[in-house]
C-alpha cells in the first residue's frame, strides 16, 4: 500500500506541479483586485513552448543545450525521493537526503553552466547570485533534515517523515516549527520568489534565477519552467510533512491532506508575495543567515 | 506545561537573534516587549498549579515594569532624540547573528558539566538565559547607538532575570523587587540622560561621546 501511494503521488506531483504556478498568480491577483490569468496558464505556456522550435546563440556550446535536459532530469530523480506527508518517495535508501540535496545542486550546477556558457554579462551577473545565496540555502537545508533525523533517530527521508508525528508532540514539536521555518525561507530562495528575487520582473540589473534563463527558448524554456515547478512542489512537500502533524494511517486520508497543504503552501507563497516587498540583495544573505541560526537553534535544541 | 516553558525558552531564543539581526530601534524596543511577555509567562508555568499569589503579583509587576513601563520610557527617548535606526554598527548584522550562534553554542558546553545536576526542565533553560545575557552584552559592545545601548542593558538584565526564574522558583519577592527597582531606576536615568545628549549635542552615538572633554 505504501508503495502505491508512492506512485500515485510521484505521477500526482508530475501532472499538478504547474498548478502551483497558477495558484500562485491567481492569489496575487485577487489581493491585487484583478480577476487574475487562468489557474491552468502555466500549461497552455508548457504546451505553446514545446510546440515551438528552438534557437541557438552560434557562440553558445553543446554545454547550453545539455542544462534544460539534465536539470530536468535531476529534478524528476529528487522528486523521487521527496516523501509525501508520511510516506516515503518512490526511492528510498539510507541517506538519501543528502542525494536528493546533490540531486537539486546539479541541477543548480547545470542551469548556471548553460548561463555560463551564452557568454552574457547580465546571465554571468544572475548565475553568481545565485550561486551566493544558494550556498546559504544548501547549508540551512541539509542542517534542517539533519535535525530532523537526529530527532526521530531514522536517516531516510521516509523514516524521518514517518517518524516525526508520531514521536509524542511535544518532545518534537518546537524542532518541527523552527525547521519548518527555516525551509519556508529555503523554499522562497531556492524557487526565485520575492523577497528574495521577483518572477515578474523584466528589468536584467535586478533578477537573480529568471536572468540566467534569459536566452534559453521553445522546448528548453519548457524543461526548465517545468522544472521550476516541480522544484517548487518538492520544497513545498518537504515543507507540508514537517508542518501538517497529521497522521491518519488511511493512505486516501493522508494523501489527501498532504496535497491540499502543498496547495496550501502555494497560497501562502501568493500571499507572501502579495504582502512583501523584494529584498535588497544585501539583505537577503542577512535573512538567509537568520533561517541559518533559527536551524542552529533546532539543532542544540535536540541535543541538549 | 512543560511544553509551554519550552515555547517561551524558545521564543526568548529567537527574539535573542532577531535583536542581534534588526536594525530599527522600534523593532528592537518591540522586541523587548515580548521578551517580558516570555519571562513573565515562563515565570507561571515553572510552577506548580495553583500559582502562588505572590509568583502572579510578581509576574505582572515584570510585565507592567519590562513589557509597559521601560518600553515607553524608551520609546519616548527615540522619539525626542529622533533617531529611528543603527546607522553604522560595529559589528555587522550578519555577522551579530552568526557570533550570536557561536554563543548560543558556548552557552550550551558551559552548561554541560552540570547537566547531571539540573532537572531536564531547565536543561535549556540556562543555556538560553545565558545567551540572552550574552547577546545584551553583544548589543552593548557591538552598537554605536546609545538607546540601542540601553535596550541591551535591558536585554542582559532579562537573561539574569531568567536564571533567577531557573534556579529558584520560589526566590524571595523582595530580591526580584530589588532587582526590578534598580532596572527601573537605571533605564529611567538613562532615558534621561539619551535625551539631555542628543539635545545637547544633536546625535547620541556613543563613539564621539568619547572626544568630549570638559
Amino acid at each position: 500500500m505504501n508503495i502505491m501511494a508512492s506512485i500515485v503521488h510521484l505521477f500526482l506531483a508530475l501532472i499538478l506541479s504547474p498548478l502551483l504556478m497558477g495558484i500562485i498568480n491567481r492569489t496575487k491577483a485577487i489581493f491585487a483586485g484583478r480577476k487574475g490569468q487562468p489557474l491552468l496558464q502555466p500549461y497552455y505556456d508548457l504546451i505553446k513552448l514545446i510546440k515551438k522550435g528552438s534557437v541557438y546563440s552560434a557562440t553558445s556550446s553543446w554545454v547550453f543545450r545539455l542544462g534544460p535536459v539534465i536539470g530536468l532530469a535531476s529534478v524528476i530523480v529528487a522528486i523521487t525521493i521527496c516523501p509525501a506527508g508520511g510516506f516515503g518517495g518512490m526511492l528510498s535508501f539510507t541517506g538519501d537526503f543528502i542525494f536528493m540535496a546533490y540531486a537539486l545542486g546539479l541541477m543548480r550546477f547545470v542551469t548556471v553552466l548553460a548561463a555560463l556558457d551564452t557568454g552574457s554579462a547580465f546571465e554571468g551577473m544572475g548565475a553568481s547570485r545565485e550561486v551566493q545565496f544558494a550556498i546559504i540555502a544548501e547549508v540551512v537545508l541539509l542542517l534542517g533534515l539533519a535535525v530532523l533525523a537526529i530527532g526521530t533517530k531514522e536517516i531516510s527521508l521516509a523514516g524521518i517523515y514517518a517518524g516525526l508525528w508520531t514521536n509524542s508532540v511535544s518532545s518534537l514539536g518546537p524542532v518541527a516549527v523552527l525547521v519548518a521555518f527555516a525551509f519556508l525561507i529555503v523554499l522562497l530562495t531556492e524557487n526565485a520568489r520575492i523577497p528574495v528575487d521577483d518572477p515578474n520582473t523584466h528589468l536584467e540589473l535586478t533578477m537573480i534565477h529568471e536572468v540566467m534563463v534569459l536566452d534559453h527558448g521553445g522546448v528548453d524554456l519548457a524543461f526548465i519552467q517545468y522544472g521550476a515547478s516541480l522544484k517548487l512542489w518538492l520544497f513545498s512537500a518537504l515543507l507540508t510533512g514537517i508542518a501538517i502533524p497529521l497522521r491518519t494511517g488511511l493512505p486516501l486520508t493522508d494523501m489527501a491532506v498532504n496535497i491540499i497543504g502543498i496547495l496550501a503552501v502555494a497560497v501562502l507563497v501568493g500571499i507572501i508575495e502579495s504582502g512583501m516587498a523584494r529584498l535588497r540583495l544585501l539583505h537577503v544573505p542577512q535573512m538567509l543567515v537568520t533561517a541559518l541560526s533559527v536551524t542552529v537553534a533546532a539543532l542544540l535544541w535536540i541535543l541538549r | 506545561m512543560n511544553m509551554w516553558t519550552d515555547i517561551f525558552i524558545l521564543g526568548l531564543v529567537l527574539t535573542d537573534f532577531y535583536l542581534l539581526a534588526t536594525s530599527r530601534l522600534a523593532a528592537v524596543i518591540q522586541t523587548t516587549v515580548f521578551q517580558a511577555l516570555a519571562l513573565s509567562a515562563f515565570m507561571l508555568t515553572m510552577a506548580d498549579r495553583p500559582w502562588p499569589l505572590l509568583l502572579v503579583f510578581l509576574a505582572l509587576v515584570t510585565l507592567t515594569v519590562k513589557g509597559v513601563v521601560l518600553p515607553w520610557l524608551l520609546r519616548r527617548a527615540m522619539r525626542e532624540a529622533g533617531v529611528q535606526r543603527e546607522i553604522e554598527p560595529i559589528v555587522g548584522y550578519s555577522a551579530s547573528v552568526l557570533i550570536g550562534m557561536v554563543l548560543l553554542g558556548l552557552s550550551f558546553i558551559i552548561f554541560t558539566p552540570l547537566k547531571a545536576s539540573i532537572s531536564h526542565e531547565s536543561a535549556f533553560l540556562l543555556p538560553a538565559a545565558l545567551f540572552t545575557t550574552l547577546t545584551g552584552l553583544m548589543m552593548i559592545v557591538s552598537r554605536k547607538n546609545a538607546l540601542t545601548q540601553v535596550a541591551g542593558y535591558l536585554v542582559m538584565e532579562n537573561g539574569v532575570y531568567a536564571f533567577g526564574a531557573a534556579l529558584a522558583v520560589e526566590e524571595p519577592l523582595l530580591v526580584e523587587m530589588g532587582v526590578l527597582l534598580d532596572v527601573f531606576v537605571a533605564v529611567f536615568v538613562m532615558g534621561i540622560t539619551v535625551y539631555q545628549i542628543s539635545r545637547e549635542f544633536d546625535h547620541i552615538d556613543t563613539d564621539r561621546l568619547s572626544e568630549l572633554k570638559d
